[in-house]
């Protein structure tokens, strides 16, 4: 993705101040179909002008957890607000202030790629305001994007990765205050995705533009997130800063060693320092000795091989701590 | 925003999409073909009639049946492809990407509506062009009934584009929709005296098929073209003009009502993880 400087506008990103609202608040959020529970209970809060990450193997209720913060399915139980409003009961005003990133498939496929754009910028004409004028300028979210060239073909004729960044236009040509990406790289190469990733690390840079973008792949999350939440089971299961949650993760080093021939395990946030009291008190008797961190990593990938092995809970139990910043 | 902006804005903007819509099935080869072909498929099948005399009415078997096949065109786009159509698009995620949007659905159905006008009033134009090239007495009817023939048309779309947006709702995808809709809507041709005079069915027949459009769309396009020496093949030998603007008229607004009911009940469930589910069904069976 040829990405182009051009998404500045006037105002700054607003300072920092934790009493502001947040624009995502959700408490207790349910979601079951028939006798399954997709979501037990889920909640999270993006504070205006945030990049959080939903990170989660596939089925962790990621997608449904969005789509109900999109207003686009009803919930069985819980508090939700999305830039102050029930989705529920948001109007096209509420809409206009969201963007949604859809993985399209073949619709509008006999519509050139300007005027689809043209087309969809419209219906955000009314809802602009002096400090986010709406829609964006169609030609220069075309540069934005890398699709310049592509103005005049048709939809249909854009290959896979040309499709994917215009439905990436689309979902911010209404210059939302809140994005909403849902998968967002899936199926791109290595060079898109290293666009895509300089895109939204600009988008929320210099537009402040609250992003909530889900994936199930941790280098993604790490690279853009300001916060990541785990979410296994239909719970949140751990969350915090890509470094506060690797240290949390960490927290409990697995000490393994031999003594008298009997075999030790223990749990300690300081696994260096208990070896070096091991060996204090023990010496020579201490054998076999291990200290090992599962890092977040690891924890990460235990976690979705119990999800794909159809063990859902049990990998939901498996993320040592539940601590949540 | 005032609410009339808004429906200002909705107006124009489905404006531009059906025309954008209607532009590229006249530009894509495949589309145009098949609206052609369907429209004069019918106008073929009488065209080795067009020699024949209806009974002792000195018209010719085509010309009669010209009016009727009107009115098939009208009930079939704007029942069977309306119906197609939405199905199409709510499987393919068009109206996903509408629902996203501001103003969005409501933009999309006006944009529908209008494309389905626009279709319609071709396949409507390619018939009469087509009769009047080919059959005697269509050109004196239609100086004498081409407005009122007109105003059929608007009424008769009235009254189908809801049932077609209603229909739409109730199937999974296109392909089952069109599978189901086009034997019934076959069979209803044969029986509805589009093709063939009603009095010529039994007379349980002719009471079952007064209760759809299609028989009165058609009696009010034959009372719009066809001289009064046809009246004898009528039930009840009359064109009944008052009933027909009456049934046509309950139709559209009973259908409409419904449908804005059910489109906002099918609006509500389009979502993502039912997109990705249509995905992999209809590729299983491409």
């Amino acid at each position: 993705m040829a990405v182009q400087n051009n998404l500045r506008r006037p105002s700054e990103r607003p300072p920092e101040a934790p009493e502001r609202e947040p624009a995502v608040d959700v408490r207790g959020l349910r979601m079951r179909y028939g006798t399954h529970d997709v979501l037990n209970g889920v909640d999270l809060r993006v504070e205006q002008g945030e990049v959080l990450v939903l990170l989660g193997p596939n089925g962790a209720g990621k997608t449904t957890t969005v789509e109900i913060l999109e207003g686009f399915r009803g919930r069985s139980s819980g508090e939700v607000s999305v830039l102050g409003v029930d989705p529920d009961r948001g109007n096209e005003a509420w809409r206009a202030r969201l963007g949604v990133v859809l993985q399209s498939w073949r619709d509008h496929a006999k519509w050139r790629v300007r005027e689809l754009l043209a087309h969809f910028a419209a219906h955000y004409a009314p809802y602009g305001t002096p400090e986010r004028p709406r829609p964006r300028d169609v030609d220069e979210l075309l540069e934005t994007v890398g699709l310049t060239e592509q103005a005049d073909a048709k939809v249909g004729s854009l290959s896979g990765g040309q499709r994917r960044r215009m439905d990436v236009a689309v979902g911010i040509v209404g210059r939302p205050e809140l994005l909403f990406l849902d998968e967002p790289t899936a199926g791109f190469d290595p060079v898109a995705r290293r666009d895509f990733h300089a895109l939204v690390q600009r988008l929320a840079g210099e537009e402040g533009t609250t992003i909530l973008l889900t994936t199930h792949d941790l280098d993604e999350a790490e690279k853009l997130a300001d916060r990541i939440l785990i979410l296994s089971g239909g719970t949140i299961v751990a969350g915090g800063s890509p470094a506060a949650l690797a240290a949390q993760l960490e927290s409990d080093a697995e000490v393994r060693w031999t003594h008298r021939g009997e075999r030790q395990v223990t749990f300690t946030p300081d696994g260096t320092g208990f070896a070096r009291k091991l060996f204090e008190r023990h010496g020579e008797e201490i054998e076999d000795l291990q200290v090992r961190r599962p890092g977040l990593e690891e924890v990460y990938l235990e976690m979705v091989r119990l999800h794909e092995s159809g063990r859902a809970e049990e990998a939901a139990g498996s993320i040592p701590l539940r601590r949540q910043q | 925003m005032s609410a009339d902006t808004r429906t200002a804005q909705t107006l124009r903007l489905g404006a531009e999409r059906g025309w954008r819509e209607f532009r590229g099935l006249l530009a894509s080869g495949n589309e145009l073909f098949s609206a052609v072909v369907m429209s004069l498929a019918f106008v073929l099948v009488v065209f080795f009639q067009r020699n024949e005399t209806l009974e002792d009415t000195g018209i010719s078997t085509a010309t009669a049946a010209l009016p009727g096949i009107v009115a098939m065109m009208l009930v079939y786009n704007g029942l069977v492809g309306t119906a197609t159509y939405l199905t199409t698009e709510r499987e393919d995620g068009t109206l996903l990407r509408a629902k996203a949007l501001p103003g969005g659905i409501a933009s999309y159905l006006w944009g529908k509506t209008v494309f389905m006008l626009l279709n319609t009033l071709l396949s409507v134009v390619l018939v009469l062009v087509a009769g009047l090239l080919l059959f005697d007495g269509v050109a004196d009817g239609l100086a004498d009934g081409g407005p009122q023939m007109l105003g059929m048309m608007v009424l008769g779309l009235a009254a189908c584009l809801p049932i077609g947006a209603i229909l739409g709702t109730c199937f999974d995808n296109p392909r089952t929709a069109i599978g189901s809709l086009m034997i019934p809507f076959m069979g209803l041709t044969v029986i509805s005296g589009v093709l063939m005079p009603v009095s010529w069915m039994p007379d349980w027949v002719q009471t079952l098929v007064q209760f759809t459009p299609l028989y009165w769309l058609g009696l009010g396009m034959r009372a719009a073209m066809l001289p009064d020496t046809m009246l004898a093949l009528e039930i009840g030998g009359s064109w009944r003009v008052p009933e027909t603007l009456g049934v046509l008229a309950l139709w559209a607004v009973a259908g409409f009502a419904l449908a804005l009911v059910l489109l906002r009940r099918m609006t509500r469930t389009v979502n993502g993880a039912t997109l990705d589910e249509s995905r992999l069904k209809a590729m299983q069976r491409v």
